[in-house]
């Protein structure tokens, strides 16, 4: 079911929540809603529910307008960060509670509730815990149970607060993985709210990208990653490291270092790199001299994390390298290498996109 | 393995004075509750089986306990539905004054009981405010078991309301929203969802409050007027007993007062020791 949410708006006392926002899910959609923490997300996610009144705006789930509906008449399914399962029932109860919580003349027989919490079990594979009680289950086993629970009802829509914070990170990747088969394969459309970036670059069809109650950009994971709109967002979604100097005929000048930045306005400029678009060499070349002294080596799978500083930086660079560059460099710590940009972002006065980069060698 | 547990072996604690604490308490409890107890049997030994079962089923006294033993009990019900009420009302809304309230909440504690009972006695006898109200109704509180009963509820309604409050203020807000999300009414959720989690405390703080009613003394002498046969509670009896010198006879009567508590406490305990487990999930 489609989601059209128009001009939705929220203030709690006086901080607002949310500016006025408007978004459009397509049915089907799997949409991650990605920010820091009061970033208005799970605010925007609870008005959705019906957890939270809006102060204003509409909801429409596909031609049905929900503003106005309380929660239990949404048809929405809701996943909790601390599943929020009931302790006093068992695994088998929690998943048929809202089955059983239905107006008796709509009410399944007992035999078909048998049977469609069996099936939800065995969907979320925990058929052999049905008699338990959630305290007996790990994190991610509760987890699992709450989805059962709230997939139990068929809702139009699914929305997930968190749903893997509070998980370890081993159990979060085989959950969310889990989830996006889950999806594909029921195709439901879904919400869910997380701080996590690697998160929600991974699991969404759609990533929606707030800060400060606004909804910052709304774009493909690729899409997202290859063109932010803003400096926030690209900050955001990585690592970042910042080189500041004065532009003077294409030369950037900074401290004893300079790198030639092509057809750069003069004057000061600032650029923003990604880890991966620093390379490393033994010696300087032509038109970069950026020098810079190794003071961390941190190996993590495919790649080596590099913690660089140099008397120009003001924040130490971290730059990651393939084990057969660290390797032909032979780098150690203290050694002093010299730093190329391969490609460089910059945008314009906090707001504006200017996804100009300029690849280099 | 409990055994090896308590065993007193000399090992290094990281938490110092075990010995002396330990000690300190033991020796208090011996002093204020174990002391006056031992009194008590030592009473009641002066008795025979013939004398202390002669004793215990006069009429009068009998028709005592069933007075203290009604009242207690509606009372606490009274108390069950209207102090998990007042939890409810301090831990899950907002409103000016709450900090008033929740402290209002400990008076019958702070009171003492005795100005309690001349109170309510003076508001419900027939020339007092409600009473004077009542009586064209042919309504009387005062001096009949609902003036005993009323007695009871207001000295043990906090116990209701004290043991329910943190348990109601741990349950997280999602635990309802997650049921209503799932199409429960408001009524379902709370009988299948909130009630169960309640319950153990709810029943704790009940049995509490009916255990310390059938005790009641100060606050319910006044008011119940002390017609024998029909208003006399059995703590009245201990009084009058006393009154007579008859030790032996207050000493008999009082340990099926003793009796009746301890029961309860232990059964109460032992219910709701089952209870934690299963939430825990069988685990402790």
């Amino acid at each position: 079911m489609s989601i059209r949410i128009e001009q939705v708006a929220k203030t709690f006392g006086r901080t607002q929540a949310l500016a006025p926002i408007d978004l459009n899910i397509a049915d089907g959609e799997l949409i991650g809603l990605l920010g820091p923490s009061g970033s208005g997300k799970t605010t925007l996610l609870r008005i959705m529910a019906g957890l939270e009144q809006a102060d204003g705006g509409r909801i429409h789930f596909g031609e049905r307008d929900v503003t106005q509906l309380h929660v239990r008449d949404r048809r929405i399914g809701f996943v909790f960060q601390h599943y929020a399962l009931f302790r006093h029932m068992t695994v088998f109860e929690n998943v048929a509670f809202g089955l059983r919580a239905m107006p008796r003349r709509e009410r399944p027989s007992n035999a078909d509730i048998r049977s469609r919490v069996t099936q939800l079990l065995e969907m979320v594979r925990l058929n052999e815990f049905a008699e338990r009680f959630p305290a007996q289950l790990s994190g991610g086993q509760q987890q699992r149970v709450a989805l059962a629970r709230a997939l139990a009802l068929k809702p139009d829509v699914l929305l997930l607060d968190e749903p893997f914070g509070a998980l370890d990170a081993k159990v979060r990747q085989e959950l969310r993985r889990w989830l996006r088969h889950l999806h594909d394969e029921l195709n439901f459309t879904s919400v869910f709210v997380t701080h996590d970036q690697e998160e929600a670059l991974e699991l969404s069809d759609r990533v929606v990208v707030m800060s400060n109650g606004r909804i910052e950009q709304i774009a493909t994971p690729d899409e997202l990653y290859r063109q932010p709109a803003n400096r926030f967002v690209f900050e955001f979604l990585g690592d970042v490291n910042r080189l500041e100097g004065d532009v003077r005929d294409g030369v950037l000048t900074c401290g004893d270092a300079h790198l030639d930045v092509g057809d750069l306005a003069d004057g000061g400029q600032e650029l923003l790199l990604r880890p991966h678009e620093i390379s490393l060499a033994g010696e300087p070349s032509a038109h970069t001299h950026l020098p810079v002294t190794v003071t961390a080596i941190v190996p993590v799978g495919a790649e080596v994390r590099l913690e660089l500083e140099a008397d120009w930086l003001v924040e130490p660079w971290l730059a990651t390298i393939s084990h057969a560059d660290f390797e032909r460099l032979d780098v150690q710590r203290g050694k002093r290498l010299f730093a190329t940009p391969t490609h460089w972002h910059r945008f314009n006065a906090q707001t504006v996109a200017e996804p100009a980069a300029v690849a280099m060698s | 393995m409990t055994t090896a547990r308590f065993s007193l072996q000399r090992q290094h604690r990281v938490l110092p004075g075990f010995g002396l604490s330990l000690g300190v308490s033991l020796t208090f409890i011996s002093l204020v509750l174990l002391l006056p107890l031992t009194s008590l049997v030592g009473q009641l030994s002066q008795l025979s089986w013939s004398q202390y079962w002669f004793l215990i089923t006069d009429p009068r006294i009998v028709a005592s306990y069933s007075v203290t033993l009604g009242a207690a009990a509606v009372a606490c019900l009274f108390n069950a539905a209207f102090g998990l009420l007042m939890a409810w009302v301090l831990v899950r809304y907002d409103f000016p004054g709450k900090r008033l309230v929740d402290a209002l909440m400990d008076l019958p504690f702070a009171l003492p009981t005795a100005v309690a009972g001349i109170t309510l006695a003076t508001l419900y006898s027939s020339n007092g405010w409600i009473g004077s109200l009542l009586e064209p109704t042919g309504i009387s509180i005062a001096y009949t078991w609902v003036g005993i009963a009323l007695a009871m509820a207001f000295t043990s309604i906090p116990f209701v309301v004290r043991t329910v409050q943190p348990v109601l203020e741990d349950l997280p807000a999602e635990i309802d929203e997650a049921a209503v999300s799932l199409g429960a009414k408001d009524g379902h959720a709370f009988r299948r969802v909130i009630l169960p989690h309640l319950w153990p405390a709810l029943v704790t703080g009940t049995g509490l409050a009916f255990v310390r009613s059938l005790g009641e003394f100060g606050a319910v002498i006044f008011i119940a007027g002390g017609k024998p046969y029909e208003t006399e509670i059995t703590s009245l009896m201990i009084f009058v007993r006393l009154q007579e010198y008859d030790y032996a006879g207050a000493s008999a009567v009082a340990s099926i007062v003793l009796a009746t508590s301890l029961l309860l406490l232990l059964v109460i305990n032992l219910w709701q020791g089952r209870f934690i487990k299963r939430l825990h999930g069988g685990r402790g």
